[in-house]
């Protein structure tokens, strides 16, 4: 007995996939749906890798599941949001939106031809690993576009502090190019002076403990 | 036999599910930020698909881009939306009018 084991995981992780998505939009806690897509990303990950789109399928892991839906949590746990006042109009909208993605799923599929693109996949991408697939075409034929996106996203690190950055007034905080530039003899003043001594000086009494 | 009508079909349902989510979650930007995030994944999904099956690498390489380009995105959004937050105390879309557009 030989069961089609690709075609078998194939329809588990597009079910799953599914409903995690139908979650994503759905549920009235934004926790959870935050946690629901990460569930997605996850098994849309795993349906990669049924494509043989190892290196992506980790890269999603890695960059969505770990660090962008990391912060999703961190701002939506961050912020006291009021949700029954997020909700309204769900009802209101419902019809519309399912209306609307209805209509666009059913033109998606005439065109797609659902029967036409039945192609099966062919045996061997690239004849070698897919990372090594990957990085050829990446660091010879798009090496300008790669070090754009290097660029992009330093400024999207630039433009996330800057824009969260607050200057408190009463923050009190050091400034290091002021210790760095500190002169010693800024800080302690030697004064010259003669000793001196105190006329007819006793022994003085020894303090009572 | 998985063919490439499988990943497309499943890239257009993911497609429709975000844009109802838009619609319905009007209020709350971040569903709506949510939803853009599935959107790019399911264009992610067509590409890798068409990736594979055309045995092109130009596909991957374009996800590769599109996933940098999301996550500087997101990145840039949240902090938009915390200092929105922190500015007017709502996250409502109703809310959010002071321009008078």
């Amino acid at each position: 007995m030989n069961l089609p084991w690709n075609l078998i995981l194939f329809y588990l992780f597009a079910g799953v996939l599914v409903l995690a998505a139908l979650g994503v939009i759905s549920v009235r806690n934004s926790v959870h749906a935050a946690l629901l897509l990460v569930l997605t990303f996850f098994t849309s990950a795993a349906l990669w890798l049924l494509m043989q789109a190892e290196f992506l399928a980790l890269a999603l892991v890695l960059v969505y599941v770990g660090a962008v839906m990391v912060l999703f949590l961190f701002v939506v746990m961050m912020l006291d949001i009021n949700t029954e006042q997020l909700r309204e109009g769900y009802i209101r909208y419902l019809p519309v939106g399912i209306l609307v993605a209805a209509v666009m799923l059913a033109e998606m599929l005439l065109l797609i031809g659902v029967k036409a693109m039945a192609i099966p996949a062919p045996l061997d991408p690239g004849g070698t690993s897919n990372t090594a697939w990957l990085g050829n075409a990446l660091f010879s034929q798009f090496l300008l576009p790669f070090e754009t996106a290097a660029v992009i996203l330093t400024v999207a690190v630039i433009a996330a502090i800057m824009l969260t950055l607050r200057k408190r007034s009463n923050t009190r905080y050091q400034n290091p190019s002021a210790q760095v530039a500190v002169r010693a003899r800024d800080r302690i003043r030697i004064v010259k002076m003669e000793s001196s001594k105190m006329e007819n000086s006793t022994v003085k009494e020894a303090p009572t403990p | 036999m998985i063919t490439l009508a499988h990943f497309i079909v499943l890239g257009a349902v993911l497609f429709c599910i975000s844009v109802a989510g838009i619609f319905v979650n009007r209020k709350n930007i971040i569903i709506l930020l949510m939803a853009i995030e599935l959107m790019l994944l399911a264009v992610n999904m067509n590409f890798v698909a068409f990736s594979r099956y055309l045995g092109d690498v130009s596909g991957q390489v374009f996800v590769f881009f599109i996933l940098t380009v999301a996550a500087a995105e997101s990145a840039i959004g949240l902090a938009i939306l915390v200092v929105l937050f922190r500015n007017r105390a709502t996250i409502n879309v109703g809310e959010i009018d002071s321009l008078k557009g």
